[in-house]
């Protein structure tokens, strides 16, 4: 039976790995994502996981340790947040390019400079194009959920292809929250142990990471973007097996309050739940107004959000990081982009909230709309707004 | 026991042409120069190793001449990720396989774990991986190709450059004799980690080469061996003197071939009579500018580099060439 446990994020997200009987894991301690792996090593310590912990020397090291780790045919972990990931960088591409699959959580934080160890998405949205699979999650239970489904479409062989999960650092890595933890059994059947399809083996030597010269390397790039546009369908198949298991269904755009709402929130994240209660604030005040949430980064969800919007006249998209210099923040820019060509479709308007850990009260959403609203009747006066700078 | 501690060496009379193996492991058909000495080392390490390891390899030339999708010249299992992270890969590999091994998802012998690099993959770049894996204790074997430049992106210095050598980034010139720095002493820094075996070796010395290959595989634990590989391309040498060239630089106490085990430092190829460094200079065009003060320094330093190295080994001396007074000081 599945049972309700009170605990921190970051330690239920370890229990997932366990859970998911984690064969492997390489990790190098960064706020906030350090109680995720520091619960993971007592565990494998206490040989509660039977795994291989690697302390290695830097993130670089621990992503390069995970390719080995995974080549060789072991069920590998690893998590990270904020400057870990950006030094990582140059290995995420290498990673989706060898199609393993490695599961890694990063805990979100702002890049420096200025140094900041608290929230915002500047990390992740510095590696939208590493290839690989990457979803949001906004509270505890879905970050279990996700942690454990992420092993099981990453692993499929017709993905093969690495997995993120985001979650906010601090914000949802650091509270207590109640969850439901399912039984194993329930998680042994839905995770089976990983086959790996090609591994490093001296009875079957295969090169692995050959080099590509021109005539192919356009081909290779094709075939990794077909890999993770296709696994689309596999994980909504994995998403409705675990929603059938346990009751908890997850969409690729989340749906809130939508109904009739002519204006609609478009968040990522754990800011969604702020945002719900704003939009249940703003609904009992007469406003038609609703929200999306966008769970599925990458493969990116272009029919689900067009679908979403249909009917909306002004969709209000908040991102928590900056494009410096740039069209558009992230989101915007994939979101806008995405519309260009549809017929009827909304107007935009962007925000910038919550960057380097500056608290968004639901009180911040109400006032976007309301001055989003406003713009809207006119010539917008920017291309965004960074919301609550001080001037 | 001789003079040069040579009786502790027989091994290597174990080993003889006829019985070593003849399977391949790196095989003919790839891409490096004529003469290369690296490809030489790469091969008959490869052998040395056998059948049952899996490598990891870094970006550089072994990487680009041997692994042109769709064709390799790899007959292990083999695993090239970026330039700086091989040693991190190597780790990775060696702890799943004992996690697989653990858990009886591995059937047969455990394979060896092996990872290799050129110099400016080992010594700068890669540094900081290969002391970590080191530090860790991985059992696995670092093999690092060094043919003293960046030789795949065009002859650069590394920070294994020889002092004086000519390349592409450290050219002489009016206000420069080329490479103003020594080479770093790489093995020193792997013998600091305290790991159970460090050893130089060079495949101008293809006994001595197999016998190290062979212990650093079966020693548990870090080993790490440091490979003079003969690069007629960066050399600027004739592609016929690479055997030549390697067995000068023992010769001429350029590159004393040693090991050391827990520490204590071995040599095992004895030179009875030095010969003198301009030998093993001159014919390298990469040396070809430098006047005789700075060959008269590259001497000195070289003996008394090899100087302190027999101290380390509690070796005696052997003849050293007769030394010339740099002209300056003659005056």
């Amino acid at each position: 039976m599945a049972h309700r446990v009170g605990m921190e994020v970051s330690i239920a997200i370890s229990h997932a790995v366990q859970m998911c009987r984690a064969e492997a894991i390489a990790a190098y301690p960064i706020t906030p994502q350090t109680h995720i792996v520091e619960h993971l090593s007592s565990m494998v310590a206490n040989g509660e996981l039977d795994a291989e912990f690697v302390n290695v020397e830097s993130e670089h090291s621990a992503i390069s340790t995970c390719i080995g780790m995974s080549a060789t045919g072991a069920r590998t972990y690893t998590a990270t947040s904020s400057q870990g990931l950006a030094l990582m960088n140059e290995i995420l591409y290498i990673v989706s390019a060898l199609r393993l699959p490695i599961v890694m959580t990063v805990a979100n934080r702002a890049l420096s400079g200025p140094l900041s160890i608290w929230n915002d998405h500047s990390d992740i949205m510095g590696a939208r194009d590493i290839g690989w699979i990457q979803i949001f999650v906004e509270n505890g239970q879905e970050s279990f959920d996700h942690s454990v489904m992420a092993f099981k479409i990453a692993e499929n062989h017709k993905v093969l292809l690495p997995t993120i999960i985001n979650l906010d650092g601090f914000i949802l890595s650091h509270v207590v929250e109640a969850m439901e933890f399912p039984d194993q059994e329930l998680v042994d059947k839905f995770l089976p142990s990983y086959h790996p399809r090609f591994y490093l083996d001296p009875d079957k030597p295969v090169t692995m990471g050959a080099f590509a010269m021109p005539e192919v390397y356009t081909e290779v790039k094709m075939g990794h973007q077909m890999a993770l546009t296709g696994a689309y369908d596999y994980i909504l198949k994995v998403w409705k097996e675990w929603g059938d298991l346990t009751g908890r269904h997850y969409q690729p755009v989340e749906k809130y309050k939508t109904e009739g709402a002519k204006t609609l929130l478009l968040t990522m994240g754990c800011l969604s739940e702020v945002a719900e209660v704003a939009v249940d604030e703003m609904r009992e005040e007469g406003l038609e107004v609703g929200l999306l949430k966008l769970r599925m980064w990458r493969p990116f969800p272009f029919a689900d959000l067009r679908n979403a919007v249909a009917g909306a006249k002004l969709l209000i998209v908040c991102d928590r990081a900056l494009s410096l210099g740039g069209a558009a923040p992230p989101v915007l820019a994939e979101v806008r982009s995405a519309f260009y060509a549809m017929r009827g479709r909304p107007q935009t308007a962007s925000f910038v909230v919550g960057l380097g850990g500056r608290d968004v009260a639901p009180g911040a959403f109400k006032d976007i709309v309301a001055q989003a609203q406003e713009e809207a009747q006119h010539k917008p006066t920017a291309e965004y707004h960074i919301f609550g700078v001080r001037g | 026991m001789d003079k040069f501690g040579y009786a502790q060496s027989q091994k290597f009379d174990t080993y003889a042409s006829r019985l070593m193996p003849r399977e391949e492991y790196f095989t003919s058909g790839h891409r490096s120069c004529q003469g290369c000495g690296e490809a030489l080392a790469v091969r008959w390490v490869c052998k040395a190793i056998g059948k049952d390891a899996i490598i990891a390899h870094a970006t550089g030339c072994m990487e680009i001449v041997s692994s042109g999708w769709p064709q390799t010249a790899w007959m292990h299992p083999w695993l090239h990720v970026a330039f700086e992270n091989t040693s991190a890969v190597a780790s990775g590999i060696e702890s799943a396989l004992k996690v697989l091994h653990r858990k009886g998802k591995l059937k047969g012998p455990m394979p060896k774990v092996v990872a290799m690099g050129g110099d400016g993959g080992t010594t700068d770049i890669g540094l900081q991986s290969l002391s970590g894996a080191l530090e860790r204790g991985h059992n696995f074997t670092y093999f690092c190709w060094d043919n003293e430049a960046y030789m795949n992106t065009g002859i650069q210095r590394s920070s294994s450059t020889p002092y004086g050598a000519m390349t592409t980034t450290s050219p002489p010139g009016k206000l420069s004799i080329g490479q103003h720095t020594q080479k770093k002493n790489m093995t020193a820094i792997a013998v600091a980690h305290g790991i159970p075996y460090v050893a130089t070796a060079s495949p101008s010395y293809l006994f001595d080469l197999y016998y190290k290959v062979r212990k650093a595989i079966e020693t548990p634990g870090p080993a790490y061996v440091h490979v003079l590989s003969v690069c007629p391309t960066g050399w600027r040498s004739a592609t016929d003197l690479s055997v030549r060239l390697g067995r000068l630089a023992v010769e001429t106490g350029v590159f004393p071939l040693f090991e050391v085990v827990n520490g204590k430092y071995r040599l095992t190829v004895e030179v009875p009579k030095m010969r003198p460094v301009q030998d093993y200079l001159k014919p390298q065009g990469r040396f070809r500018h430098l006047r005789e003060k700075e060959r008269d320094f590259i001497q000195k330093h070289t003996l008394a580099q090899y100087e302190l190295l027999l101290e380390k080994c509690g070796a005696p001396y052997p003849e050293f060439p007769v030394m010339t007074e740099p002209e300056e000081e003659k005056e």
